[in-house]
């Protein structure tokens, strides 16, 4: 297991794919921070879907990750990508049978694969809340937000909570995506398919069937990764999506196990 | 699936299948692979050679029959697999990572020392370009940056497939002399091609395939005695020929003639008896040769076809 870890991370660690990974982690994590600060006299709203966060709310002690849990479905939607693409390119490139000649126990190959995909989105969820972090100090005087409760043990336990429940946000979408690259045995039809079931599928549905939004994974991951919105419950949430993923491993492992490997 | 286990044999199937739904890829294969060799393994395009090598390193399951690998099922490859090398279906790394690298990622999975990564690459010749990412190499490189990566675990078993693929007669040769080399050091090769003339040249045993079927399992040199070899004779006088024909016809060899020679059927120790029998006659014969059918002739002499 530990071998396939490390293995897994001389692919991941390559500068194209690592530097890529993390310039668009930060960079999404800006830009949803940035918004959040710079449009808060904004009348159309500073966060998602038109929302206002207001400068009482930022200026509480959970203030301070408000952007960094608002990035949480973007960081996923990156996570979705590498972990599809990181799946699906060994059957692209054929190289899964030299994988598994030299690891042939095919389940410990998955699960090494998987945690070494996890902890390269446990880095990337470091560099998101770094960003998010100091850009809301660094952006806290320009847009008036008082930040006295921000450097109390409340914050530092509301930052604890929030960087766990986007971790676990992530690694919901990461395994999505794993569990599409090994359906699909390819990156772009995996990729198409998770995003635009998440990003379009998903949010037609939610809009045209009521309470629909309960039971649709991307929205449930979403509700995740902010501690529970007005979508469901964080219990609700974090069953549900459970129930899914542990559903989805259980017949892609199965899958992966049995399954031929052949052009 | 239980067969039972000779120390002597790196290989071993015993009606060995693979069907695809109707259509059976490999039907009831037995063949055995003695340690130590290089064993050809033959057969025209599509006839069942990639499925075999795939089914004897556990990427595929059999539809039926057993096997043993280094005296381990090939039901639990698990158990044998650290000690074999492999290059299947051509070499396939990942583009954006370079050579060196690449080998590194494998080593790195079977628990190999990857301080071994440059000794390799300079064995099959790539000791410049190991720096160099994999997509930027020829056929050629990629070729043997495949068997390099076969080499890691310094395999008591070495399967390679169609190795010789695009790389040109100098390093078809440099292979060669690698596989010679590596069987010297006591590896089994199991090398499969379906250039019947190279495997002919490197090769102790054979395996043949045809339409998923074993045609023959053996050594090489058995199954070349098996066919008669063909004695080419030149005259000095070509209006001769028909006469050498209707002599060796007599007795009881067939022959034709192709060019400026006759060819007849017979064994190589009939030649001289030939040559006092048109001596006899009167014919002074230039030429006087004894050949053996190449593999491939056999080849096609066993299947009744030239595919």
């Amino acid at each position: 297991m530990i071998r396939v870890f490390f293995a897994e991370w001389r692919k991941l660690r390559r500068p194209t794919l690592f530097l890529g990974t993390m310039g668009a982690v930060a960079g999404v994590t800006a830009l949803v921070t940035s918004l959040l600060f710079l449009l808060i006299d904004s009348a159309r709203g500073n966060a998602r879907e038109g929302q206002m966060v207001t400068r009482q709310t930022l200026e509480l002690a959970h203030g301070l990750t408000i952007g960094f849990s608002s990035s949480a479905g973007l960081l996923g939607l990156v996570a979705l990508c590498v972990f599809a693409s990181q799946t699906a390119q060994e059957y692209t490139h054929g190289t899964l049978r030299n994988l598994l000649v030299r690891q042939p126990k095919r389940l410990t190959l998955l699960l090494g694969k998987f945690l070494s995909m996890c902890s390269f989105a446990l880095v990337s969820v470091i560099v998101s809340a770094t960003v998010s972090t100091a850009l809301a100090f660094g952006l806290s005087g320009k847009a008036k937000v008082v930040t006295t409760a921000w450097t109390t043990a409340d914050a530092g336990t509301s930052l604890i909570h929030t960087f766990i429940n986007v971790f676990l946000s992530v690694i919901a979408y990461g395994t999505v995506g794993m569990i599409l690259g090994l359906v699909f045995r390819a990156p772009i039809p995996a990729i198409s398919l998770g995003v635009a079931w998440l990003l379009i599928i998903e949010n037609i549905i939610a809009a045209t069937v009521k309470n629909s939004g309960k039971w649709m994974p991307g929205q449930l991951i979403t509700t995740l990764s902010s501690g529970g919105d007005f979508t469901a419950s964080y219990s609700h949430a974090m069953w549900v999506v459970s129930a899914y993923l542990v559903v989805g491993v259980v017949v892609i492992s199965v899958l992966f196990r049995r399954r031929d490997v052949a052009n | 699936m239980s067969t039972q286990t000779n120390p002597e044999l790196a290989i071993s199937v015993k009606d060995l299948t693979k069907i695809y739904g109707e259509r059976p890829a490999v039907s009831h294969a037995n063949f055995e692979v003695p340690l130590g060799t290089v064993c050809g393994f033959v057969g025209p395009n599509g006839s069942g050679k990639t499925t075999t090598m795939r089914m004897l390193l556990g990427l595929i399951t059999p539809t039926g029959g057993s096997g043993t690998i280094l005296g381990q099922p090939i039901n639990h490859p698990e158990r044998y697999l650290h000690r074999v090398g492999a290059m299947i279906e051509g070499p396939a790394f990942y583009p954006a990572l370079s050579g060196a690298e690449n080998l590194r990622v494998l080593a790195t999975l079977g628990g190999y020392d990857t301080d071994m990564v440059q000794g390799l690459l300079n064995r099959v010749g790539l000791g410049d370009r190991g720096d160099s990412k994999y997509k930027t190499y020829s056929l050629g490189m990629k070729q043997r940056l495949g068997i390099a990566a076969a080499l890691l675990p310094s395999p008591h078993l070495l399967m390679l497939d169609e190795p010789t693929n695009g790389l040109d007669p100098a390093g078809i040769q440099e292979i060669r002399e690698l596989l010679r080399e590596l069987a010297n050091e006591g590896t089994t090769v199991f090398v499969s091609s379906h250039l019947l003339s190279e495997i002919e040249v490197i090769s102790d045993s054979l395996v043949m395939l045809r339409k998923g079927e074993v045609i023959f399992a053996g050594k090489t040199q058995d199954l070349l005695l098996r066919q008669q070899p063909t004695i080419i004779a030149k005259s000095l006088d070509s209006q001769d020929l028909k006469k050498l024909l209707e002599i060796a016809h007599n007795a009881g060899h067939e022959g034709t003639i192709i060019e400026d020679a006759a060819h007849i059927l017979g064994p190589t120790e009939w030649a001289p008896i030939l040559n006092k029998m048109a001596f006899d006659a009167g014919i002074i014969l230039s030429q006087l040769a004894p050949v053996l059918p190449s593999l491939e002739e056999t080849f096609f002499e066993m299947t009744g076809d030239s595919e």
